[in-house]
């Protein structure tokens, strides 16, 4: 009966441990925090804002007025950022808004946590009124992407050049010392691009001198075969590589064979 | 029964067995064949577990090696997948591609190969924990022993050889830490390095047909070599067996061969070999395609060796950044550390094994065909499972990163947690071991299913009363 | 007292050694027992039992080589052959254990041991020498020829490989080469910003070489910490490190980018995915943290009169992991 107990308990531990290990890390879950956006160095000087209609003045209004109840404690009622807590978003445009509202990465409610992808605080409608309001101080608007027109394969050579690093070639996340690079799995293109020319927390930012608007509609193509993988072997446990392998080939194969092993041969007396 | 006797009376069987006896003195050997006893206990057939899934790598390697291109040059890919499209990749690339999207059965193929290699080295360790936790490495098979330290050592070198033999990324960043472990040899690293690799790192096409060859000829041959050799000891001396109902030194009780071991030995091969292709066909390994090709200046988060290199990956990651220089020159480069002198540590513990038993742990100097409980050796089994446990440790710390991106403990602080549990740990694992033996060993308590034995009760009016037991 | 305590312990200690003696006494009795048997016949049902196993098996493999033919889709082969294996394991395992007779076997296992025939293999051993009067001369020389025989098999070995240690302390870079992208576009100053990394190589040069690639990066030059001697190999702020990690030869391709350096006290920092050595990029690369032993090299930068950006020099040291008697 205890022996029964064990290695059910066993089986269970294992089998949770490969489940966990083949899904989601933190990246997918996770804390809030206040960033700065980049006001260093403008993110995509290069980059053409596409035309946007002006935003009505009914907007803007809800806009400041969100602001000042959500955000100003961090960012300043200016705006122009509080040292310690949030950066200025002079500058950073209704792109870098839209990214972090709709990622759930805004409100943040420790500064010095990385801000990870949970879900949104604010409707979508007060979302809109809140990039509009930040757009307005400034900056790129939300860029438009079209995965359909970039080159899958071009996506993988630049996501194996210059996002891998961080993000495993499958976009399945990882890690930097003193952040953690998260998974892609979740990302819509437009959250991809912006990403892109953000660079938010530890992330690097990539101007459109050196990732052009084609490069990233290339990359968010790729992307999208990252979350549809060509999974032809099988079941992908995850597709980080051997580390879910060898869990399975232990506690999968090995427990198997272990278990016709005892069937097979005799036991030690009592 | 006379050869001449009226046909209608023989034996179908005969004329074969007669066929053998006449050509190759056969009868004699096949009655001491079939008659031989095989003590079968479980835990004995976890060496034939390594063995069957050696042959199931034989078989499906043979499949692969008539299609695999083992050269370097470029080509242009222009199969179906579309992340590739017209990308530069290697041929022996290229032909791992083919293997997998175009060949019948080769996916099929390549994905068993590669899980019987993770379940081979599997094997062969707990079989290595069963013979060091049992004692079965005393004397008289302590040569015996070796031969299966050496077989464990190639086997992870044929592992790592074949899984890189495909010029991946992942594959392609372990050769690299290959080459800068190689590199850090003293005296001979510089030389040795660039004459394996045929020039600096990434070298040229020579040494991928090196691998190839050191894959599938050089080591196979030695590991099938070897295997011979550890089976006909085995044959000779006869397989040890456990105390127990009529089981004592001077004999061996189990199994004759036929027809009852015979049937349950194929039986584990085809159990083997059918796991092994279910995994093959239903679990998917090593998804080359998804990786895409190497190159020297790239590099992906979360690559990671196969598991059984599990342990040097933790060493180096877990090393300080110690390097020792001379003068302005470099005498001992920091892989060598993590990458050459503990893994010979361990080898050489694993080696010293019989040596240290007799002479320290034990104090044994005499033969042993009766195995011990682990139980029964309190000392050699806290020992044994200390330094298991730092090794233990070791592996955990090569995947620190993926505990950091899976739980959010912070990777340094992790690697500064596992230095100290390497040095604390083990004696306190020893320490528990121990106890935890000698407790079981004065209750006569089975590990799992308690005491077995009966309970007799002495009544207030005199008289007894028993429970339990036979 | 003292000699009813002594009495009490004498009872002690001879109970405790009764019982030690009568474990002992039971297993000597238990392992003198005779445990052989045989058991022949089997349950009617075995038999049909293993029938249909086998004949399951059998309908694998025809299915296998039916899907081989016609869709030899992987899941579906791994199946088919996977499952027929296992019936014939479950077919071979239920006959060796219920059908086929059970038998325990006792062998008496053979003494390999003589000891008596030591003492005259030695004496034959020796006896072989018999008459040979230089004996240390011959087996020196024996024993000299053998080693230089076995050294003869190693070398060819070492023709494997071309000479070395010039050939790893070499490098692409020289004053005055361009540096290029993957696509093998020239790198502009201006399109290296804040913030960002790329990776880039010397003009003309094969990218695979293992000195080729370096990392670019740029930061506020008010933040750089770089030797006196090299405070002109970063203009506007642009560095160049070798991509080669100088620990084990992965590609530092992780860059540690901090978007707010208020609440973020960790500056920018190159750090290598296989053990997470990590370079500090305002303090030429040194190491912050992980094993790497030395810092990445650094190449000098120069902006050309064209705005694109070209090699000051060679690189600052070797490339890559460190070797035995290498300049540190």
């Amino acid at each position: 009966m205890r022996r029964a107990v064990l290695l059910i308990a066993a089986l269970a531990c294992g089998g949770a441990a490969l489940l966990t290990l083949a899904g989601g890390g933190r990246g997918a879950r996770g804390g809030r925090e206040a960033m700065q956006a980049a006001a260093a160095a403008p993110p995509s000087a290069g980059s053409p804002a596409p035309a946007v209609p002006a935003a009505s003045s009914a907007l803007l209004a809800q806009g400041r007025g969100l602001f000042e109840s959500s955000c100003a404690s961090c960012h300043g009622a200016d705006a122009r950022g509080i040292h310690g807590r949030g950066p200025s978003l002079i500058g950073v445009g209704a792109l870098a808004a839209d990214f972090y509202l709709q990622t759930g990465r805004m409100p943040l409610p420790a500064p010095r946590d990385q801000p990870l992808r949970t879900k949104p605080a604010f409707p979508q409608s007060q979302i809109r009124a809140l990039v509009a309001y930040v757009g307005s101080l400034g900056g790129p608007a939300i860029p438009r992407v079209s995965p359909g027109r970039g080159s899958v394969a071009r996506g993988q050579k630049l996501f194996a050049l210059d996002c891998a690093g961080c993000h495993t070639i499958q976009a399945q996340g990882g890690v930097v010392t003193g952040a953690i690079a998260p998974s892609l799995n979740e990302a819509t293109p437009t959250q991809v691009a912006e990403a892109i020319r953000v660079g938010p927390y530890a992330m690097p930012r990539f101007s459109s001198g050196e990732l052009s608007d084609a490069d990233v509609d290339s990359i968010a193509r790729y992307l999208q075969t990252t979350k549809h993988p060509d999974d032809r072997g099988g079941w992908g446990i995850g597709r980080v590589g051997p580390i879910p392998e060898g869990m399975v080939a232990w506690l999968l194969a090995f427990a198997a064979l272990l278990l016709v092993v005892r069937l097979i041969g005799e036991r030690t007396e009592g | 029964m006379s050869a001449f006797s009226h046909p209608h009376e023989r034996d179908r069987l005969t004329d074969p067995v007669r066929f053998v006896d006449e050509r190759l003195g056969g009868a004699k050997a096949l009655r001491f064949v079939m008659g031989y006893v095989f003590p079968d206990h479980w835990s004995f057939m976890l060496g034939e577990v390594a063995l069957y899934a050696f042959v199931v790598l034989v078989a499906t390697g043979t499949f692969l090696a008539l299609f695999f291109s083992p050269a370097l040059g470029q080509v242009v890919y222009h199969g179906g997948y579309g992340p590739l499209q017209g990308q530069q990749i290697s041929e022996a690339y290229g032909s791992t591609l083919h293997l997998s999207f175009s060949v019948s059965g080769g996916l099929l193929m390549r994905q068993t190969h590669h899980w019987a290699a993770l379940v081979f080295v599997a094997a062969i360790t707990a079989h290595l924990l069963r013979i060091v936790f049992t004692g079965a490495f005393r004397k008289p098979r302590d040569v015996n022993y070796f031969i299966g330290v050496t077989m464990l050592a190639l086997a992870i070198l044929e592992g790592f050889a074949g899984y890189s033999l495909p010029d991946d990324l992942l594959s392609g960043m372990g050769l690299a830490i290959a080459w800068g472990v190689a590199m850090s040899l003293p005296l001979i690293g510089g030389p040795f390095a660039t004459a394996l690799w045929g020039g600096r790192f990434p070298g040229t096409t020579v040494f991928e047909s090196r691998l190839f060859i050191a894959h599938v000829f050089i080591i196979p041959a030695l590991l099938a070599a070897l295997i011979a050799i550890h089976l006909a000891i085995i044959m000779i001396q006869r397989h040890s067996q456990f105390a127990g109902e009529g089981r004592r030194e001077d004999n061996v009780v189990g199994t004759p061969l036929w027809p009852g071991y015979a049937l349950r030995s194929l039986g584990l091969f085809a159990a083997v070999a059918g796991v092994l292709v279910l995994m093959g066909g239903l679990i998917q390994i090593n998804p080359v395609w998804l990786w895409g090709p190497y190159h020297p200046y790239l590099g992906t988060n979360g690559a990671q060796p196969d598991w059984y290199l599990g342990w040097l990956i933790g060493a180096l990651r877990m090393m300080p950044n110690l390097e020792i220089h001379l003068f302005g020159h470099t005498l001992v480069p920091n892989p060598f550390f993590g990458g050459v002198l503990f893994p010979t540590a361990v080898f050489a513990l694993l080696y010293a094994l019989p040596w240290l038993d007799r002479r320290f742990i034990s104090r044994d100097y005499r033969r042993h065909d009766l195995l011990e409980l682990p139980r029964e050796n309190p000392r050699r089994t806290a020992l044994a499972a200390a330094v298991f446990s730092a090794i233990a440790i070791v592996f955990a710390a090569g995947s620190a990163d993926r505990l950091f991106f899976q739980f959010g403990f912070g990777y340094e602080g992790a690697i500064w947690f596992f230095r100290g549990a390497f040095l604390l740990a083990p004696p306190l694992v020893y320490w528990i071991t121990r106890r935890v033996c000698l407790a079981l060993l004065r209750a006569h308590a089975h590990p799992l299913r308690g005491f077995s034995g009966a309970v007799v009760v002495r009544g207030e009016q005199g008289g007894f009363e028993r429970t339990g037991g036979p | 007292m003292r000699r009813r305590a002594r009495a009490v312990w004498r009872a002690i200690v001879a109970v405790w050694l009764w019982r030690a003696g009568s474990r002992r006494r039971r297993s000597e009795s238990r392992a003198q027992r005779d445990p052989s048997e045989r058991r022949a016949g089997a349950a009617g049902r075995i038999e049909g039992v293993v029938v249909v196993l086998l004949a399951l098996a059998t309908a694998g493999t025809a299915a296998f080589a039916a899907l081989f033919i016609l869709d030899p889709d992987t899941q579906l082969l791994g199946l088919a052959l996977g499952l027929a294996l296992a019936s014939l394991a479950a077919a071979l395992v239920v006959a060796g254990k219920r059908l086929v007779p059970r038998e325990t076997k006792v062998e008496a296992r053979p003494r390999l041991a003589r000891p008596q025939e030591v003492e005259p293999v030695v004496q034959e051993l020796r006896a072989g020498a018999d008459g040979i009067t230089r004996r240390r001369l011959l087996g020196s020389a024996a024993g000299l020829a053998g080693a230089g025989v076995a050294a003869a098999a190693v070398v060819p070995v070492a023709g494997l490989g071309p000479g070395i240690t010039d050939q790893l302390a070499r490098t692409p870079w020289r004053a005055g080469r361009r540096l290029v992208d993957e696509e093998g576009t020239p790198v502009a100053a201006a399109d290296v910003r804040r913030g960002s990394f790329l990776t880039a190589f010397p003009e003309g040069v094969q990218h695979d070489e293992l000195g080729a690639s370096v990392v670019v990066v740029r930061v506020d030059p008010a933040t750089l910490r770089l030797p006196a001697e090299r405070a002109n190999w970063a203009p506007y702020g642009i560095l160049a490190y070798s991509k080669i990690c100088t620990h084990a030869a992965c590609a530092v391709s992780l860059y540690r980018s901090p978007l707010n350096p208020s609440t973020q006290p960790r500056g920018p920092a190159l750090v290598c995915p296989c053990h997470f050595s990590t370079f500090d990029v305002l303090r030429a690369a040194a190491v912050e943290f992980g094993p790497a032993g030395r810092p990445l090299p650094q190449l000098p930068l120069v902006v050309d009169a064209a705005g694109a950006l070209r090699a000051g020099g060679p690189l600052s040291g070797p490339v890559g992991p460190s070797w035995w008697g290498d300049k540190t």
